[in-house]
């Protein structure tokens, strides 16, 4: 990675942080901390169960929020703004540029991930008085949810690299809500007929499967995640995320700074 | 070499959503700028000079022609770490303060680790923002931003400079330390292209200007050449509240200034006037041949029965 990446990344890091967005974990910590209370309350003999399917997909939620609306803003922004002009009149160019902001957002989001596991482990001891072998389950989880975040994290990129911040947020988030039903669509694509099977079968291999990145419910059955699957999925995740950037220094190079 | 090495430079924008139309930004542009040179890029607001600094610091692409900046291509990474760029209205990252932005593009251009902070007091220092250093820039007023802007432009010693109204949102005293500054770099060999409308600026600054309007290249030359001209006019000034009545038909026009004259009369004229002056015993402080001023140039190169002649001077 050149240096410039690396600074770029860092400065995007640097803007995440002083625009207060870690403060979501704030939000976070008393969403575990009230929910932990709460359900060593009202539920008897699940409490793992709903702490591990909660705290998970709060940390999801939380961080495609994030990823979405950070990362729609992170080149148009620059563009109305004209931030970007004196970064690329110096000798960085436009593909270093996507790669560092990608780099910066994807940093973030790993940043606020990591506290925020720490939030659903300490819920977790507290309502399991312990840990056990099966939590640990809970780290491909989480990793799998980072992996979710590096494909938003493109893609958001890629739609803020041709379009507005509306319509990036509308895109981005649109993606992430079919691609969470991935496997539904791939479902619908085999029983359909002609035509339609077609174009069912083109959509559900276009969108992100992000269906298949969600283990969360596995393991809070302290079901355990196949080694394919891990491979499958990091080698997926990172293919489509690499195509997505991909698309985005296409279009950005061509792209006339108005 | 050249500093700067423009040929036919052109720029022309799709414009409307639907009905796709044609909007031309730069007609073919060709100029060059030597090193060294002070060079003033003149024009109405909309004639065409950010386009073009935008098309030279490659955020938009040409239409048709290319340029060169140090012999080298305008998207070539070497060439840029050489130049420095100041954009109209600067907006900087405004959660930075004004030492960690100047760092951070002092990263990006390339300036070894061990010299940036010193770097970075050094230009803070030279346009007057040393008391600001850590303060972010959000607090910023808009002149002390265009300070920033240069500071940043001229952070890594850069061998080009260009300035896109470098004089905007200033006050006269911090426009006086810009000139100042600019006057300084020229003579440390650096070349500068700076646009501007404010023609009293080019006209202290510059070596050679050049007028564009509507896109279009309208003059090019010496500021020197262009203000040398003698319009066949001398002024006259005298002591006294009195024109003489023979001097009335000889005159083009009569200004009373408190206990002086002033008049302008035709070159041919001239012996005759004052004679006449002498006559009535009027006591003469100055005749002066009328030279054409830089405003003057400017204001004949923006007619349009200019064109044809302005794009072949």
């Amino acid at each position: 990675m050149s240096t410039r990446i690396a600074n770029i990344a860092s400065n995007t890091f640097r803007e995440a942080v002083r625009d207060r967005v870690l403060y979501n974990l704030i939000a976070f910590a008393l969403l575990m901390s009230g929910a932990a209370i709460l359900v060593g309350q009202i539920s008897i003999g699940i409490e793992r169960l709903v702490v591990v399917n909660l705290g998970l997909t709060a940390v999801s939620l939380f961080g495609v929020v994030i990823a979405i609306f950070i990362g729609i803003g992170l080149v148009s922004k620059e563009i109305e703004k004209r931030t970007l002009y004196t970064v690329l009149a110096r000798p960085v160019q436009r593909w270093e540029f996507i790669v560092g902001k990608f780099f910066g957002l994807a940093g973030t989001l790993v940043v606020n991930t990591f506290f925020m596991a720490i939030g659903v482990f300490a819920a977790l001891f507290y309502v399991s008085r312990g840990f056990q072998r099966a939590d640990g389950w809970l780290f491909i989880a989480l990793y799998f949810i980072v992996l979710e975040f590096l494909i938003i994290t493109a893609l958001a990129l890629l739609f803020s690299s041709f379009s507005s911040p509306l319509l990036s947020a509308v895109f981005a988030f649109s993606l992430f809500v079919i691609g969470s039903f991935a496997e539904d669509l791939r479902g619908f694509a085999a029983m359909a007929q002609g035509g339609l099977r077609w174009l069912a079968t083109g959509v559900a291999y276009l969108v992100p499967n992000f269906s298949s990145l969600n283990v969360i419910s596995s393991v809070a059955h302290r079901q355990p995640v196949t080694a394919q699957l891990i491979f499958s999925n990091s080698v997926y995740a990172l293919v489509y995320t690499g195509m997505a950037l991909c698309g985005a220094v296409l279009i950005f190079e061509r792209r006339n700074l108005k | 070499m050249a500093a700067i090495d423009v040929k036919g430079l052109e720029k022309t924008y799709q414009v409307g959503f639907w009905r796709k139309r044609s909007k031309c930004a730069l007609r073919p542009l060709h100029l060059t700028v030597a090193e060294g040179e002070i060079f003033g890029f003149l024009g109405p607001n909309g004639a065409g000079k950010t386009t073009t600094l935008k098309l030279l610091m490659g955020l938009v692409f040409p239409t048709a022609g290319t340029a060169q900046i140090l012999g080298m291509e305008i998207n070539d990474p070497q060439m840029k770490a050489q130049i420095g760029f100041l954009p109209e209205q600067p907006y900087f990252y405004d959660y930075l303060t004004a030492s960690e932005l100047l760092e951070y593009y002092a990263q990006l251009s390339g300036v070894a680790a061990g010299e940036r902070r010193r770097k970075v007091i050094e230009v803070l220092g030279r346009v007057g923002l040393q008391n600001t250093a850590t303060m972010q820039l959000r607090k910023f007023s808009k002149g002390m931003l265009q300070r920033v802007g240069i500071a940043q432009a001229i952070l890594h010693d850069p061998k080009v400079l260009f300035l896109d109204e470098p004089m905007s949102g200033l006050d006269p005293m911090g426009r006086r330390e810009v000139r100042d500054l600019m006057a300084e770099l020229k003579q440390r060999g650096k070349t500068i292209f700076f646009s501007t409308h404010i023609l009293s600026d080019a006209e202290s600054l510059c070596d050679r200007v050049a007028i564009i309007h509507l896109g279009e290249l309208r003059g090019v030359g010496a500021v020197e050449d262009l203000t040398s001209t003698v319009e066949g006019k001398s002024e006259i000034v005298w002591h006294g509240s009195a024109v003489p009545s023979s001097l009335r038909s000889l005159t083009a026009e009569i200004h009373l200034m408190g206990d002086t004259v002033r008049a302008l009369v035709r070159e041919g004229n001239q012996d005759a006037a004052i004679d006449a002056l002498r006559q009535e015993g009027l006591r003469i402080i100055s005749v002066t041949p009328v030279r054409t001023s830089l405003e003057d140039y400017f204001m004949r190169k923006l007619k349009p029965s200019e064109v044809a002649d302005g794009v072949r001077s």
